[in-house]
This record gives C-alpha cells, structure tokens and sequence, in this order.
C-alpha cells in the first residue's frame, strides 16, 4: 500500500523530538481523526534554523511530517508558509488517496507554528 | 527489514497458512481426480465420492446429518445465504430478525439489505466483553420474530458467546437461530443438535485448508429459501459446480483441526503472550475476557498515546504480522464497529492490535514477539507529542 518512500521516512525519522527554547510551536489535529501533530520552530534571520516534530498517528502521518520538516529546513517563514500539501505528496512518491489528508495535517501544523511565531513576535 | 529473517505470521484470524497435508490433498483433485460430480462416469462418480465423503467428515464434526450440510464459496456467501433465504422463506409468519452489533460485517450489512427489502432488525448491544445478554436478547423478541443471528467467536476481540443458552432460548421462542462459527469453528466444540442450533456457517481459510470454500449447516425442516439458482448441486440450496479440490481440501483441514491438544497449546501460548504484553508494555490495555470464553488463538490489546496502524507498520519491519481496528487502518477512517460497541474511547480504539495465533505458533515466536513489540511501542511513544504524559503517568504506574 505504501511506497519505499514513505516507509523509509516512517522507519527512520531525522527530525523527531521535541525541543529546548523553542521560538514557536504548533499542533493540529485530534485522537477522533487519529491523527495529532506538534511542530517545534527554532528561527534565525526569518529562516527556519531547526524543526522537529511529534506525531501521535499512522505511518503515513509519521511520514509525512517527516517530509514537511525536511523540506522547510532553511526555508524563509514566508517561503514554508506557502508550502503546500502536494509538495509533501511528491517528496513522498505515491501517497494512497485515503492518506492524502495526512499531507494536509503537515502543512496545517507547520502554519500553526508559522502562526505562532508571528504572535509571539507581534506582542 | 530489521527482523534478522525471523517472521511470525500473528494474523490468523484474517487467514490461516495452508496445512501442507491439505495442499497435497487439493493438488490431487485439481490435478488428477478432476471430475464434475454431476457426471456418471467413473471420473465424474470418483469426484462424488470425495464430496460425500467431505460433507460426512464435516456433519460429524458438528454432529449434523450429511444431508443438513451445504458446501458454499466461504463465509459471506454463507451468512448471505442463510441470513436472506430463512427470512424471505418465513415472511408469512413476521418481518422481524435480530442480531448483535458485533458481528461480521457480512452479516450485518445482509440485514441492512434486508432492511431494505421491509425486514425489521434489531441490533443488540454487547457488554464491555463483547458478551451478549440473554436478557437483553430475550426481551427484544417480538411475536414478528423469525430469526436471531448471532456470531459464536468473535472475530476481533475473541469473545465466545454461549450459542447453548441461546440456542434453547430460539428454540423454546419457536424462533430460528443461526450463528457464525467461522472463527469458533474447530476451537470450540459445537454440536448443533445439543446447542439448539438451526443454521451455521463455517469455512475453511481460517483452519488451515483453502480460500473459496466453507459450508452451511441447515435443521432438516428449517424453511429457507435457495438464493442463488441453477442446477440441482448442493439440494439446489447452492448451484453450481462444486469446487471439489477445496472441498476435500476443507474437510482434511478439518480432520487435522479436530483436536484438543491444538487448543490448549494455543491457550497457553495466548495467555503467555497476553500475560508478557501486560508485565512489559506499560499502558496496554487487553479487549475481550480473559480464560475459557476468549477464542484460543485471539490476543487484543489497546496500547494509549500511539496509533495501531503505526504499531502495525512497525511490527512488519519486524517480520510480525498483525492488524489493528484503527481508524487510520479502514478505507472509510472510521475505527472498528466492534470496538466501538464495547464503549472504547477513540484513542483506545486507534490504538489497538490483534495478534491471533495459528496451532503452528511456536513458543519461540512469542518469545521474539514479547521482544520485539516493546520496542515497537516504546519509539512509537517517543515520537508522540503525548509522551510527556506517558513518561509521567509511567513512573506512577
């Protein structure tokens, strides 16, 4: 059902954890839909220095947040901002149809985070 | 693939590994004894002979006449069979058919069609076990009542219901009863004449002997209606031409099953695999009861902060084959129906694994399970954003 892409991503995550001081975090989602993502920002210069990430959810949620923080590292807020769910389905190859709205919990708590910087930062 | 080549195959009750004994069995009659049983020649009587001697090991094996067993493509042509032709059969006498919430979606979504068509059905809850209430069952008949269906081994949680005392309630109730034994069937001993029991349905892929084949048992006098028409196969109950290679294969599967020693090697190794997961996996929570009323083969646990398609997914990295009630697991991303008739909480029921045992299970795999599958959720936790939680809640317990 999954493509190698996905389960290598699944098996052998690169940005877990949480994370010391960070300057913003952001979650989505909730146990009904199985699915819970917390992204941890640590920005320098308006571009994302770090990112890590917690997910309570299925193989293709672990994957996909996976994917998302490899792709915004050293990205501009303003760049990851306009990250869209396709770009997390292309890292990951063939994302099954029913698993698509994983891609979207992704991009939906990077924005959450991105969202949570700029608060911070406006106060 | 970190499973240093080990694989444990823990999802028997989705399917069973085909007993080499029954495969060469099947071969033959694909092979060689490849006769239509309607023919009168010898190659077609040779044939005959194999599918009677089949229905007799079969009837036996649930002390039925040969003539009460009808040879079917499995266990959803079974239910649909019985389900749809006794209630179309007694019209005349009610519209009303009951059965549990639990049950295997064949069943339920034929009383949904029946629904359809004018039928009434009633679905009765189970309690926290899976168990159904007598009480409940009993105060749900109506005088419309013509058939209570309801699943003998359940097959996500293991919970065994006593078809005996329902089997006497129907039967004193003048009502049908019918129940799905196709994960009971050949772990828990049933004779349908003792248990009251009208219409059964087994098959064969979940003991060891091929898929594309099972059997209905049919009460001599049950009135039923045939659902599929052709030619006079089967009493005409289920034309068309028998599938002779699986059904010798099925009921050689059967002779082999037939035998206590398979169940109680297979309760000691449930209950050492269940008694492991509790002493080393801290909030993991067993589905189902515990002892004699739970299927031999069956082991369902809930484990808190982390999702059963992950475990799953891992488990497989592994070499261990499982499968979950998770939401995240189903086309539909709704979780178990099952589960959620015991009154889980979503993330109890996202959270869930089965591991059903086969009589070829080894003490050694349980080892390497009890090994392994700690590991699995531990890093599962690790990567939840609820792991706070469960690293505090953990040095409590």
């Amino acid at each position: 059902m999954y493509s190698e892409e996905i389960l290598d991503r699944f098996r052998n995550p690169k940005h877990v954890g949480g994370m010391d001081c960070a300057d913003a975090v952001g979650e989505t989602g909730n146990f009904k839909c199985g699915d819970v993502m917390k992204v941890y920002l640590k920005v320098e210069g308006g571009k994302i220095k770090d990112i890590r990430f917690e997910t309570y959810g299925c193989v293709a949620a672990i994957a996909s947040t996976e994917m998302m923080c490899e792709l915004v590292k050293g990205k501009t807020l303003d760049e990851a901002y306009k990250m869209s769910n396709q770009d997390i389905v292309k890292g990951l190859k063939d994302v099954p149809p029913v698993k698509v709205h994983c891609s979207i919990l992704g991009v939906n708590s990077l924005r959450a985070a991105i969202d949570d910087y700029r608060k911070k930062k406006g106060k | 693939m970190i499973s240093n080549g080990m694989k444990v195959y823990l999802d028997n009750g989705s399917t069973t590994m085909v007993d080499p004994r029954v495969t060469s069995k099947v071969i033959r009659y694909v092979n060689d004894r490849y006769g239509n049983p309607s023919s009168l020649h010898f190659k077609g009587q040779e044939a005959k002979k194999a599918l009677e001697k089949s229905r007799e090991v079969i009837a036996n094996s649930v002390h039925a006449l040969n003539e009460e067993i009808f040879f079917t493509s499995g266990g959803t042509e079974g239910n649909n069979i019985l389900l749809k032709g006794v209630a179309f059969a007694n019209r005349n006498k009610g519209n009303h058919i009951i059965t549990t919430k639990v049950e295997h979606k064949c069943v339920l979504e034929s009383c949904k069609w029946l629904e359809r068509q004018g039928f009434r059905v009633t679905y009765l809850e189970v309690d926290k076990e899976g168990f159904v209430d007598l009480k409940k069952l009993e105060a749900a008949i109506t005088d419309k009542t013509i058939l209570v269906s309801i699943i003998h081994g359940n097959n996500e949680i293991g919970t065994i219901n006593d078809i005996g005392n329902i089997g006497s309630l129907c039967r004193s109730r003048g009502i049908y009863f019918h129940s799905d034994a196709c994960q009971s069937y050949t772990k828990v001993r049933i004779d349908v004449k003792a248990m009251n029991v009208d219409l059964l349905t087994i098959n064969s892929h979940k003991i060891h002997g091929s898929k594309g084949v099972g059997a209905v048992y049919v009460r001599d006098g049950v009135m039923i209606d045939a659902w599929q028409h052709g030619g006079s196969q089967e009493s005409g109950m289920r034309p068309g031409t028998e599938n002779i290679p699986a059904i010798v294969g099925f009921a050689e599967a059967v002779k082999l099953a037939m035998s206590s020693i398979h169940v109680s090697s297979m309760n000691r190794l449930r209950d050492r695999l269940i008694e492991g997961i509790v002493e080393r996996v801290p909030h993991a929570k067993l589905n189902g009861p515990l002892g004699e009323k739970r299927l031999c083969g069956n082991v369902h646990f809930s484990f808190r902060f982390i999702e059963g398609e992950a475990i799953n997914g891992l488990l497989d990295d592994y070499g261990v084959c499982g499968s979950t009630g998770s939401a995240c697991s189903e086309m539909d991303l709704e979780p178990s129906y099952v589960l959620k008739a015991l009154g889980l909480s979503h993330e109890m029921m996202n959270g869930s694994l089965r591991l059903t045992l086969s009589r070829f299970t080894t003490d050694e795999e349980i080892d390497y399970v009890l090994d392994v599958l700690p590991k699995v959720v531990r890093r599962l936790r690790d990567i939840s954003p609820f792991k706070e939680v469960s690293h505090v809640l953990g040095r409590d317990s």
